[in-house]
């Protein structure tokens, strides 16, 4: 007979594969977060691209180089060093020094991944660990605003972007106080509408909402994002607020103001969907998000900070692989949620 | 082909593979010419072996019995030509293994006619007989699996069948023997489906069909038997909606108990190519010698739905589909639970529905890297079973096997492969599982 004489490959079955990657997801949140962080550099001029750019580079750098020193290929090529830097960056205020910047960057990767195994170990969402950090070592950095908008921003620098490492960094004159510190110390309540194009003070990506969702809702059309977590989290805090706001409407802020002020956007759409540190059943997930809600709403009204958000998600991910344990999904053909041991 | 209505019945997750059926579909079944030496496996069936009833240098008839049923989970084997029997002896088989073989020389120059056998009458015969039948006739399950069919029918005293499913749903990529089989061998389905509803005691039967073949399901329709309590329903296109348990939720909204069987919740399934089976030969007592298969993938030329000699050599069956020079891998069945051969000097046998061929062009592009598993979630969204594949594979890594079936229910898997197929990280999630409940059973036997 005429057949070829060729060695055939054996593989096992399934023989034919999804041609989603992980490389496809990762590259397609950074496509998704690249509008927020445009739009943040035309809020802040290069401050914030100064940030974006820093904070990127200093947790890839970091990546490529742990992976040199551990002898492994180098992960750069996962995308997923690159979503933490631009996240990092756009929880910054536009104004810190770039050497804390760059501090956050490879704190985030070797403090909050690489430590924990790399990609897919990670505990917590590496960014936030990053943004943490940096508030506990640099309290007043991190809370010290710029105001979007001003007529130079592409022109010139904030004074504090270039301090020296180590140095004590000089303030501008026109630093502003966000939306959320208005509200928690002054009882100021911004406008909703302000605050849902983002034309407010606050961190360099934290601003316009109407950007983050649409971004937000790309990924999940993409099956790239789970939208349970934002929506319950929005759901949570906007039902807790309004509960709040009814019995004391002086003390306590209407529920539009909670859901588009500070980084609840940011956090709910990018940073507590971090797959990694968010549960895998869908039952699992619905506690994760409502327990971030809860955290946000309690830190937000009762804690010593204006903002919430990063410590909540935190907290989410902490409690994550507990939820993991207990929620288990019902298996065909049982009644029973827990398998039998 | 008419508008198709909004199909709704389903089963909840799976996966939305392409379907790569377009070049076969509309190929009408097609006759495959005799190969040179057959080589008919005594085992093609889950189960024990057949018993070989013919001597090296017997002359036999096509269709004659060659081996017989050796006790309950067996059964027959008929010559699937007129020759000569070569040798009894060991052949390279699809598992790997040298399995004890009748190799049968055809003769040229006979008129390979079939004489009728004893009959076994539908009207007549008693549920024993059919099934008894049903062993005789060596039917097995021709969806894939090769699991008898009478032990299948064979229902306990304590259990009562209210409802007989015909699995017409083909949710393989690639495969469209089916398809052509409910198109053309319509009249034997029904008659099939007659045997099948007395030998069961089943008050009615379903034929579930995939909604991506309206065709087939018009045709059925439009010749049930009048007052043949018979129903043709469309389900959604999804994979493994064809998997008896998939079938039976989405039909009838029940769910088959874990380590259960269909007949705990009242059911028999049975696949279309078998029911048609048991429709041509009962009437006219013979045996099974034959069988359609799709030959189809990108390394074959002349792809079509032929019906194959079972015993056909592999090589030669390639051969004459047209296999292209550059072929680097075979698949027998789909390309989803199907498996890879490392030898075309294997024969095809009663559970062969397909054969799907590649060029290196697809297996050099096929995604292989290993991320880490990033808890993305699209396994455990895949999973029809609703297990949880990311969990079992971190288990499986660390070795914990008894852990998995223990507290996650892996001996439920029935590797249909959709977790392995979504997993974006390329984990060999199906491959890990089957290792896992390789060593359980190993360990168990040990016990």
């Amino acid at each position: 007979m005429s057949l070829p004489k060729k060695t055939l490959e054996i593989r096992t079955s399934p023989h034919l594969k999804s041609p989603i990657q992980t490389d496809t997801i990762m590259r397609n949140v950074v496509y998704a977060l690249l509008p927020v962080a445009a739009f943040a550099v035309y809020l802040f001029g290069l401050a914030a691209l100064l940030v974006l750019l820093v904070s990127t580079l200093a947790a890839v750098l970091t990546e490529h180089f742990l992976c040199i020193l551990n002898h492994r290929e180098s992960t750069i090529g996962d995308w997923s060093a690159v979503i933490t830097g631009l996240l990092l960056g756009l929880t910054l205020p536009p104004a810190l020094p770039l050497w804390m910047v760059a501090c956050g960057g490879i704190i985030a990767i070797a403090l909050g991944k690489f430590m924990f195994g790399g990609l897919g170990y990670n505990s917590f969402n590496p960014a936030l660990v990053g943004r943490a950090v940096l508030q506990a070592s640099f309290p007043v950095a991190i809370t010290t605003w710029y105001p979007a908008m001003t007529p130079d921003r592409f022109s010139s620098l904030p004074a504090s972007s270039l301090t020296m490492p180590f140095m004590k960094p000089v303030w501008d004159t026109v630093t502003t106080a966000t939306p959320l510190g208005q509200m928690k110390f002054e009882h100021i309540a911004a406008e909703t509408d302000k605050l849902f194009f983002g034309m407010s003070g606050g961190s360099v990506g934290e601003t316009s909402a109407l950007i983050i969702l649409i971004c937000g809702a790309y990924l999940a059309a993409r099956n790239m994002l789970n939208w349970r977590i934002p929506v319950t989290i929005f759901a949570v805090v906007a039902g807790l607020t309004a509960i709040f706001h009814g019995i004391s409407p002086e003390t306590y802020p209407t529920p539009q103001f909670m859901l588009f002020s500070g980084g609840l956007m940011l956090g709910a759409v990018f940073m507590a969907t971090d797959m990694v540190a968010s549960p895998l059943t869908t039952p699992g997930v619905i506690v994760y998000s409502a327990v971030i809600g809860v955290m946000i709403v309690v830190i937000r009204f009762w804690g010593g900070l204006p903002e919430g958000v990063m410590y909540a998600i935190l907290f989410g991910n902490a409690v994550s692989p507990l939820i993991e344990r207990s929620i288990q999904p019902r298996v065909y053909g049982t009644t029973s949620r827990r398998a039998k041991a | 082909m008419e508008a198709t209505p909004t199909v709704r019945k389903t089963f909840a997750h799976g996966i939305h593979p392409p379907d790569f059926k377009e070049e076969t579909r509309s190929k009408p079944i097609r006759r495959f010419p005799f190969a040179p030496v057959m080589i008919v496996p005594l085992s093609q069936h889950i189960g024990k072996p057949a018993k070989p009833v013919v001597a090296e240098g017997q002359e036999v008839e096509r269709g004659q019995l060659i081996a017989e049923p050796d006790g309950f989970v067996s059964v027959a084997m008929h010559a699937p030509a007129s020759g000569i029997i070569r040798k009894i002896g060991l052949a390279p088989h699809q598992s790997g293994r040298m399995v004890e073989s009748i190799f049968l020389q055809p003769f040229p120059a006979s008129g390979q006619q079939v004489d009728p056998g004893t009959p076994c009458e539908v009207e007549t015969a008693s549920p024993k007989e059919i099934i008894t039948a049903i062993q005789h006739a060596g039917i097995v399950g021709l969806g894939g699996a090769a699991f008898p069919t009478h032990v299948k029918l064979s229902i306990p005293e304590d259990k009562r069948i209210d409802t007989l499913i015909i699995n017409g749903v083909e949710c393989e990529p690639y495969l469209t023997t089916d398809h052509r089989v409910m198109l053309e061998q319509t009249g034997d389905i029904f008659t099939g489906i007659r045997y099948v509803l007395k030998a069961t005691g089943a008050k009615r039967a379903i034929i579930g069909i995939e909604a991506n073949k309206p065709d087939a399901a018009l045709k059925l329709r439009r010749s049930i038997p009048e007052e043949m309590p018979v129903n043709v329903e469309l389900v959604k296109v999804k994979y493994p909606q064809g998997a008896e348990k998939m079938l039976i939720t989405a039909l009838l909204g029940r769910e088959v108990p874990s380590g259960g069987l269909p007949a705990d919740v009242h059911v028999v399934v049975i696949n279309v190519a078998t029911a048609a089976e048991i429709g041509r030969l009962l009437p006219r007592g013979r045996g099974i010698i034959e069988r359609v298969i799709t030959i189809t993938g990108p390394a074959i030329s002349k792809k079509g739905n032929y019906l194959i000699p079972i015993g056909t050599p592999l090589r030669y069956a390639l051969d004459q589909a047209g296999l292209h020079e550059d072929v680097s891998e075979v698949v027998l069945g789909g390309p989803m639970m199907g498996q890879a051969v490392s030898s075309l000097d294997i024969p095809i046998t009663k559970g062969t529905s397909g054969i799907v061929a590649f060029t290196s062009a697809e297996t050099n592009h096929r995604p292989e890297k290993i991320y880490p598993c990033i808890h993305c979630a699209y396994c455990v969204d895949a999973c029809p079973l609703f297990l949880n594949p990311s969990r079992l594979g971190i288990l499986a890594k660390q070795g914990e096997y008894e852990r998995m079936a223990a507290e996650y229910h892996l001996m439920d898997c029935f590797e249909c492969g959709s977790c392995s197929w979504v997993c974006p990280s390329n984990i060999p999630l199906v491959q890990y599982f089957r290792i896992a409940k390789g060593i359980i059973r190993e360990k168990k036997a040990q016990s």
